[in-house]
């Protein structure tokens, strides 16, 4: 056992984009159980140190891989992909893009209509859900078109927050 | 685990052997210790029977008072009586001015810009402060147990900040007790309602004290609490309840005239009890004549509760957000908790089970709660339970990033990610040959770095000279169970490393620690060597009881018997040293027998972790034995 096992390794999870999420919390909580700091409050230093290091290990690997787009990209690492920070993207989801946004906006503009917010989330979670299943696909057959697809995973994934943010704004959280 | 456990005869962990440990509520208005006794958590009481500890120093040229004594002499002595001093743990002069008109103290800066109170036996720090009560708490323990502390759990609001948790650790550190852990408050009345035991689900805890509100919600789920999410309001309070009645006595008054400290601090009193009465009366007639205000009438609940209506609304507005926070449904809380004094307001108790949909639970005493939760984890953590299951899970209360261009904040962790935590963020220099860089490291959610709070600056130096944006710069933000941060810096094109730790803006320095310490030692007139050598002591008992039960433990399964017995040996030589009066000789042993068992550390946790993936094998296995 060494810090070098990749993050589905840890959790002895198959590595694959599909992940059972319950597995994986089960695995999170045994393993946390096993190797937390507070195991080790009247251990020696050096289990503390390491009980430190092995819980930041086991924290960061279930975080990567609970949520889709970062364990998307974190497959894609794993195959030695590294992602762009300004990738070139095919003009047709640009300009999808940038209708959304306004979509968005218009909706902030004109008094924030909750309902008229939901059914834009609703649109958008439909949107990235084809997206990953598509990614999905391509993961194996062709490299290049997962990480485009991940490029669009971002932009959708930003947007969705706004989409977010613009709810808790209405609502005055 | 019964079959891993291997004992030998003799080894057995003698019961009388029980560690000293206690949960320590550290509270605005009042203070608690609490310990485990013949299996029950209660909380300890003084000579006098009395269980909480009015958070209140008062210095005179005679000495420190702490306590009941202390505030009874608060109105007459507010100048060198300090109260409510949880409000300036790790706060800056400059927020305390903002704080300013409700603080009778003067202040002056120190060094690391850290506030220091003036009163007439010199100037102290709020995590002095801290510390007596922290000492006066201590003392009580060791009287009530017989014996020193091996271990105190400190309880500190969910919202705490990074610099006000250092700050909590530092008044242990010079009240000279062993921190097992910093828990945080509404986690600490969760344990002590049992609800660890109680199966799985979500828990809020409400959590309304004298200066601060905390919200948590918390999963539990096979014997791991999770924090889900955390929110509140650090400066909300049963103080403003407080506040709120004294405005409308003097209101009702008609007196106009700016009120001076003692004026408020007496008024406050009375509305306090006021408040208090309220609680099982409907009104409460007032005959207040002091220091220039007069007011003879009547106040009732209707009119309190729209007193205080707007203070609870903003308690429930952050329940809201942090419900959201946790990515649940009102449905799925099974259990709320009320915590704090602040609790008992009748208004408080009918809106927050309007809000959960739910009657909370109430029925532990909500002023000691903590306290007896924290009790419960330090027995744990002490080692007195080696085969309790309970774990807690934090997460980060506030984000925290880096000062970018143009003012703004940029977030590198986020807040309620699970902690110990720790992420990288890639800089680059923007100038050719440039060496140097400054850092400045943040903690909030806002967007400018003017609204966030300020925990450190730090210059990286030493960058080898590159063109402008060649060199790249890795910031490394590290969060350990506690929540405390330390961050440091490195040059990863060249390899340079330039590292540096980082203690929070209105921390206390190192060398002002030491400094405090060695004049509370010349105050308590003991001998700094023998100190040493009794601390040495300490330490080198500790790892030679960690290391034994180790062995006892695992040692058969994992190491070879000469590693067995050189270990062994080596434990036996240290206990030798020990007995000694060499302090320099012991911790130079101890610190060989740590670094001689660092194999057979890192073995016994791959063994735990196989032992975590293998779970339900040998869960099984437990069964059958």
């Amino acid at each position: 056992m060494n810090f070098n096992k990749n993050y589905f390794e840890i959790f002895d999870l198959p590595v694959d984009y599909a992940v059972d999420l319950k597995l994986l919390d089960d695995r999170f909580l045994d393993l946390q159980k096993q190797v937390h700091p507070d195991r080790f409050a009247a251990g020696t230093d050096h289990e503390k140190r390491l009980a430190m290091q092995w819980a930041t290990l086991v924290n960061t690997a279930n975080e990567t891989l609970r949520a889709s787009l970062p364990r998307a990209i974190y497959l894609l690492g794993l195959r030695g992909v590294e992602l762009e920070t300004n990738p070139t993207l095919p003009p047709g989801f640009l300009m999808e893009q940038i209708d959304l946004r306004e979509q968005l906006e218009s909706i902030e503009e004109g008094d924030g209509n909750l309902e008229e917010l939901d059914s834009f989330r609703r649109k958008m979670q439909q949107e990235i859900n084809e997206v990953q299943a598509e990614f999905k696909e391509a993961l194996d057959e062709d490299i290049d078109k997962a990480e485009r697809l991940v490029y669009q995973l971002q932009f959708l994934s930003k947007l969705m927050t706004s989409a977010n943010r613009l709810e808790e704004k209405l609502l005055d959280y | 685990m019964a079959l891993l456990q291997i004992t030998e005869p003799g080894q057995a962990v003698d019961p009388h052997q029980r560690k000293r440990a206690a949960g320590i509520d550290l509270g605005t208005t009042n203070s608690l210790i609490a310990s485990v006794r013949a299996g029950v958590a209660e909380t300890l009481a003084d000579e006098q029977g009395r269980h909480m500890l009015p958070s209140v120093v008062r210095y005179t040229s005679s000495g420190i008072v702490v306590g009941d004594e202390a505030l009874a002499e608060a109105v007459n002595d507010s100048m060198n009586t300090v109260v409510s001093v949880k409000r300036l743990m790790g706060r800056g002069l400059k927020d305390i001015t903002t704080l300013g008109d409700q603080l009778p103290y003067r202040f002056s800066a120190s060094e690391s810009g850290m506030p220091r109170i003036e009163t007439v036996s010199g100037n102290v720090t709020p995590v002095e402060v801290s510390a007596e009560i922290l000492r006066s708490l201590v003392d009580r323990a060791s009287a009530t147990l017989a014996g020193d502390l091996d271990g105190v759990v400190i309880t500190v609001p969910a919202y705490f900040d990074d610099a006000q948790r250092q700050a909590t650790k530092d008044a242990a550190r010079l009240a000279g007790v062993n921190i097992l852990r910093l828990l945080n408050e509404p986690t600490a009345a969760a344990i002590a309602y049992g609800l660890d035991s109680g199966g799985e689900g979500v828990i809020a805890i409400y959590d309304l004290g004298g200066g601060t509100f905390d919200i948590s919600l918390l999963r539990l789920r096979k014997g791991v609490f999770e924090v889900l999410a955390t929110g509140g309001n650090s400066a909300l309070g049963g103080d403003d309840f407080d506040r709120a009645i004294a405005a409308w006595i003097v209101e009702q008054s008609g007196y106009a005239k700016p009120l001076a400290s003692e004026q408020l601090r007496g008024l406050l009193m009375a509305s306090r009890s006021i408040k208090e009465g309220l609680t099982d009366n409907p009104r409460i007639d007032i005959d207040f004549d002091r220091d220039g205000v007069q007011f003879k009438g009547t106040l009732d609940r209707a009119t309190f509760d729209d007193l205080v209506a707007p203070l609870i609304d903003a308690s429930i507005k952050a329940c809201l957000r942090a419900v959201r926070d946790a990515g649940i449904e009102l449905g799925e809380i099974h259990n709320v908790v009320l915590v704090g004094g602040s609790t008992r307001v009748p208004q408080v108790i009918d809106k927050v089970a309007e809000y959960f949909g739910k009657a909370p639970l109430n029925t532990v005493d909500p002023d000691k709660v903590v306290a007896v939760g924290a009790a419960v984890q330090a027995n744990v953590l002490v080692g007195n339970k080696p085969d309790d299951e309970m774990l807690l899970l934090d997460v980060l209360p506030l984000s925290l990033g880096l000062e970018t261009v143009g003012g703004l904040a940029e977030k590198v962790i986020s807040r309620n990610t699970a902690i110990p935590a720790v992420r990288a963020q890639e800089f680059t220099t923007y100038k050719d040959g440039q060496t140097a860089m400054l850092i400045h490291v943040l903690q909030g959610e806002r967007e400018l770095v003017t609204d966030c709070r300020s925990l450190a600056r730090f210059e990286l130096t030493g960058i080898p000279p590159m063109v402008a944006g060649a060199a790249k710069i890795e910031v490394m933000f590290n969060v350990d169970a506690d929540g405390l941060l330390s961050v440091s810096a490195r040059e990863t094109s060249t390899g340079t490393q330039a590292g540096i730790e980082v203690k929070p803006s209105y921390g206390l320095t190192d060398e002002e620690i030491t400094s405090m310490l060695q004049a509370s030692f010349e105050h308590a007139t003991k001998d700094a060597d023998q100190r040493s050598l009794m601390e040495a002591r300490v330490e080198s008992g500790r790892v030679i009881e960690a290391l034994g039960n180790a062995l006892a433990e695992d040692g058969v399964a994992l190491l070879k018997k000469s590693d067995i017995q050189a270990l062994q040996q080596a434990i036996e030589e240290l206990g030798r040293v020990s007995e000694g009066e060499d302090h320099l000789a012991i911790s130079e042993g101890t610190e060989l027998l740590g670094r001689a068992s660092e194999e057979f550390a890192s073995l016994r946790m791959d063994a735990a972790v196989r032992k975590a993936l293998a779970g339900r094998n040998i869960a099984e296995v437990d069964k059958e034995v």
